[in-house]
Order: structure tokens, then C-alpha cells, then sequence
């Protein structure tokens, strides 16, 4: 008796105590899943597309403290560390607590020759391969932290005003942002100059965002998948080889209906209609 | 005995530790550079936590050498000689614990721990196992998204932001809700640590010839089920939940508990 009623409470907490574990591991696994959410944010050079990069950062900092600690980043007047480009998400912060990003608007990347930042991750989220240049060298303008856009709206440029701020503080000058002419008809004596920002080009280091002489920049930075739309496999430069390699291993998928072997008019004396 | 000797030894370890750290971030030292996560030591040595290394694995991404490396290297020195020093030693939240305990034994705040019967001190493991099938099923590394260690390290080296709430939370709990509520009920690091620790050399050893069953050590230790030769028998501590903190050697005031090295049968 006594035993038959302990094998009942045994049972009974194993159950309680599985069901208590699912319990936690669905509203754990749907905290986690909602912390992934955070596509709005600047990575560090060579950072891994975003939903592989929160898989495979450490959260170690080593980064951080690279960009922090570079040699190029000290005060010449007063020989003191200034403020590093890359900060830690803390807790608050609209990401993943613990992993790096960036705002161009308090310090945007600057781009150093050696990357600092990007030899020391120890765990791949950062990936060196994808920094090096054809010659297999490592070369900044290989990033694409992400891309800069241009409100048109908003900037002074647009209105026929001269301007030509993030223009003159792109590192890749006339590269990756390039001034087009145009006539101004409204005075129709004057001419527009108009920043244009070259996708292939753009690393998205955001000196231009930080540079930027509008109350609210009117020239900012969005990671890729923000920026980019993509047309697609269905869409192919006819008139353009390297954009017909893009699709050259895509295969056509091949329906095959089998044709009815009935003569056509033969349903009409099928008898289907009498 | 009763001193402090430990503890003072320990509060060094763990402030010099972390001050390392912090000196990585804000002067550009090479000494000890990172976070627990994976650190580098004189920018050659990687170390990693092996916890948090099995949880990124776990999604199924393939970790850089250096991670591996360094996890090789922590767990096989807690497997051999700390034990889970990790604890008591190093983790910064240790002190934000031990700082509810001691409150906790001043304000006369039950000193007996309550029995829960779902907050089991081997709840620990199964957060343990949870945190990598969750991992595995998100594809981010569970525990790190609000682990209060790494939140309380990270702190301290680049700023706490809204990530203090979590270590505040965490020192109510141990003062005002369950005894050792985090550190010896929920903590999977803990747990993680608990089982690569288990078999290691240096261990806290009785000898209950000279025990007068004052039973002052039970009252401090943190993880009390691991000593229950106090006055019974002569052997060494052998459970892996013990942290090794030395509390119950610096209490003892009969000379009856001592460090010393286990011998490998």
C-alpha cells in the first residue's frame, strides 16, 4: 500500500516537473526569439548577416575593446583614448544585450586601414575572409557595415541650396557618394548638386550620416536588409553578361501534364452529353 | 581558526579579475582582455567559457578554434584542480550573493532553508539541459541573453545600463525570497561548473577528531548538503556542487576542516 501510493507521488512530480520544463522552455525560447528582433542596428566591419551573427557572436568584446584601444584613436591635444566606435548593447538598448554595434550619429566608423576590430573575434561572427580584396589583402572598402540613403526631402541639396557635406566627408570621395548636375529650373540660372550614393561602393560607415548639416540627418545609414530590396531570380539583365552569371546555376523547374490521348472531339460522342 | 583568510584571498581574486578586465577595455592592457564569453590573455592564451561555447554550438554553429581552445583549457583546469572554483573564486555575482546571505543571517531572515518542491537545488541541471535545447531550437545562445554574471562583468568593463536591474533582481531574490536562491538553485553555470569539477584535486577535507559539531560551517556554506561528514567521518569533501570558497575553513574554529589534495585512486 505504502509503496503503490510512493510510486504515485513519484510519478506524479516526474510529470509535474516535465511539464514545468516545457512550461519554462516555451516562455524561455519565446523571450529568445523576440530578443532576435532587432534588424535595425549597425554592425562592425565583416559581421556575419545579422540572424547568423547573433547565433555566432561570444559576446566577448574583444572587438569593442579593439576599436576602443586602436592607436589611431587617441586626442592629439590631449594624448587620451577617445571614444571608440563600437559599444557594447547593454541592457535597455533596443538589441541583443552583450553584442556590438554602432551609431555614425555619436561616433561613426572610421575606417581603419589595419581593422582592428575584425582579426581579434575569436569566434567567426566577425569574418575575416570577407574583408579581403582580390589581391587577398585586407581592405576596409571590402565592408558593407550597410548602406546610406538620401531623404531627399530633407536635404538641402535637393533644394537647391549648396551643400555638399557628406560628399566631402566620405572616405571613398566621389566613389561612394558622387554629385550629379542638374538644372535648377526654378531660378533656372543655377545648378543642383546632388549627392548619389553608389550601392557597390558604400560601405555604410556613416561619416557622411554624422556629417551631415540637417537638424535630423537627411543622409543616414540602414543595415542592407533594411536598405536593399533584391528583384530576384525571375528579373536577369539580358543585355548584361556578369548579371546572367548570377542566375547561371538556377534550373528550371519542368512541369509535365500528360496529354489526354482521347481524340478531342471524342467527348462530344462519348456519350458524356447524350 | 576562525578568520578570514579565504575570503579575503577570494574578494582579491575576484576584484583583481575583473579589474583586469575593466584596465582591457579602458587602458588597452593585454593582461586578461574579453569577458567570460572568451578571453585572451597577453592577446595569446584564449580562454572560454565552456558553458556558453556548448550553447553556441548547439545552434549548430561552428565555432572559431580559439573559442574551442579556450573552453578545452577552462574545463580541463576546473576538471583537475578547482573544482568549482569558478564560483566562489571568479563570478562576480558571487559577491552580490554572499552580500544576500550575510544580510540574510544578520536580519535573522530564515535561517533554515525552506524545502520548495519545484525550486530543488537540481533544478539547476535542468536549466542546464534547457538552456542548450533552447538554444538549439532559437538558434542564440539562451542563458548569455539574460545571464546575470556576464550582465554584471559586462557592467563593470563597459557600462551597466538597464543591466543592473537584472543583478538587483537577483540580490532581492537571494535576500528576501529562497536561501541561496540563484547561485544554489538556478544558476546553470553553476550546475555546468558543478559536474566539470566534480572529480578535481583540490578539496576541502574533515577530520572529525577535532570536531566539536559547533556546526558553524553548515550554517555558512553556501551549497550545506555537501558536508554531511561534519562530525561523522574523516574524509574529504567529494560532491561537485562544493565551490571550494573556503567559508567553512575559515569558520571553523577547531582546525577541523582544512584544503587539501584528494588522492586519485
Amino acid at each position: 500500500m505504502e509503496h503503490s501510493k510512493n510510486r504515485r507521488n513519484f510519478m506524479a512530480t516526474t510529470v509535474q516537473s516535465i511539464g514545468l520544463t516545457a512550461l519554462g522552455g516555451m516562455l524561455w525560447s519565446g523571450y529568445t526569439d523576440s530578443v532576435k528582433a532587432s534588424p535595425l542596428v549597425l554592425r562592425p566591419p565583416g559581421a556575419l548577416p545579422e540572424v547568423d551573427f547573433l547565433t555566432a557572436c561570444i559576446k566577448c568584446g574583444l572587438c569593442v575593446e579593439a576599436c576602443q584601444n586602436r592607436e589611431t584613436n587617441v586626442d592629439k591635444e590631449t594624448g587620451k583614448q577617445r571614444e571608440g566606435t563600437l559599444i557594447m548593447a547593454k541592457g535597455g538598448d533596443p538589441l541583443l544585450i552583450g553584442t556590438p554595434f554602432f551609431v555614425p550619429t555619436q561616433v561613426p566608423c572610421y575606417m581603419c586601414e589595419d581593422i582592428p576590430c575584425v582579426p581579434v573575434c575569436p569566434s567567426g561572427a566577425l569574418d575575416f575572409n570577407s574583408l579581403l580584396n582580390e589581391k587577398k589583402e585586407l581592405d576596409i572598402n571590402e565592408a558593407s557595415m550597410g548602406l546610406a540613403i538620401v531623404h531627399k526631402e530633407s536635404c538641402i541639396a535637393f533644394w537647391g541650396i549648396q551643400c555638399d557635406a557628406c560628399y566631402r566627408a566620405c572616405p571613398l570621395l566621389d566613389v561612394a557618394i558622387t554629385l550629379e548636375y542638374q538644372k535648377n529650373d526654378r531660378t533656372g540660372k543655377h545648378a543642383f548638386l546632388l549627392p548619389v550614393v553608389q550601392d557597390n561602393a558604400c560601405t555604410g560607415c556613416g561619416l557622411c550620416e554624422q556629417a551631415c548639416v540637417t537638424e535630423e540627418p537627411a543622409i543616414f545609414v540602414l543595415p542592407n536588409k533594411i536598405a536593399k530590396g533584391k528583384a530576384g531570380d525571375h528579373y536577369v539583365k539580358g543585355w548584361d553578361i556578369k548579371d546572367q552569371e548570377r542566375v547561371g546555376n538556377a534550373q528550371a523547374i519542368e512541369n509535365t501534364t500528360d496529354i489526354s490521348k482521347r481524340d478531342s472531339t471524342d467527348y462530344l460522342n462519348s456519350g458524356e452529353f447524350e | 581558526m576562525n578568520s578570514i583568510k579565504y575570503l579575503l584571498l577570494r574578494r582579491t581574486t575576484q576584484i583583481g579579475i575583473l579589474f583586469l578586465y575593466f584596465a582591457a577595455n579602458a587602458y588597452g592592457w593585454k593582461i586578461l582582455a574579453g569577458t567570460f564569453g572568451t578571453s585572451i590573455i597577453f592577446e595569446t592564451i584564449p580562454l572560454a567559457d565552456p558553458y556558453t561555447a556548448l550553447q553556441v554550438l548547439a545552434t549548430g554553429f561552428v565555432l572559431g578554434t580559439d573559442v574551442l581552445i579556450g573552453a578545452l583549457i577552462i574545463t580541463f583546469f576546473y576538471f583537475i584542480v578547482g573544482g568549482r572554483a569558478f564560483c566562489s573564486w571568479v563570478c562576480p555575482i558571487n559577491m552580490v550573493t554572499d552580500l544576500a546571505n550575510w544580510l540574510r543571517r544578520k536580519l535573522h531572515l530564515d535561517k533554515e532553508e525552506v524545502n520548495y518542491r519545484f525550486l530543488k537545488r537540481s533544478a539547476r541541471y535542468w536549466i542546464m539541459v534547457l538552456g542548450l535545447i533552447v538554444s538549439a531550437l532559437v538558434g542564440v545562445a539562451a542563458f548569455e541573453i539574460f545571464s546575470p554574471i556576464t550582465i554584471m562583468q559586462r557592467g563593470i568593463v563597459f557600462g551597466f545600463g538597464m543591466g543592473g536591474a537584472v543583478v538587483l533582481a537577483i540580490f532581492l531574490f537571494d535576500l528576501f525570497g529562497v536561501k541561496n536562491g540563484w547561485c544554489g538553485h538556478l544558476c546553470p553555470l553553476g550546475a555546468a561548473y558543478s559536474i566539470i569539477g566534480s572529480k578535481s584535486l583540490i578539496r576541502v577535507k574533515h577530520n572529525h577528531v577535532n570536531c566539536t559539531n559547533c556546526m558553524d560551517c553548515k550554517v555558512v556554506c553556501p551549497e550545506s548538503q555537501v558536508l554531511p561528514m561534519i562530525n561523522k567521518e574523516s574524509i574529504f569533501v567529494t560532491s561537485g556542487e562544493c565551490t571550494n570558497c573556503g567559508r567553512c575553513v575559515d569558520v571553523c574554529k577547531d582546525d577541523a576542516l582544512e584544503f587539501s589534495i584528494r588522492k586519485l585512486i
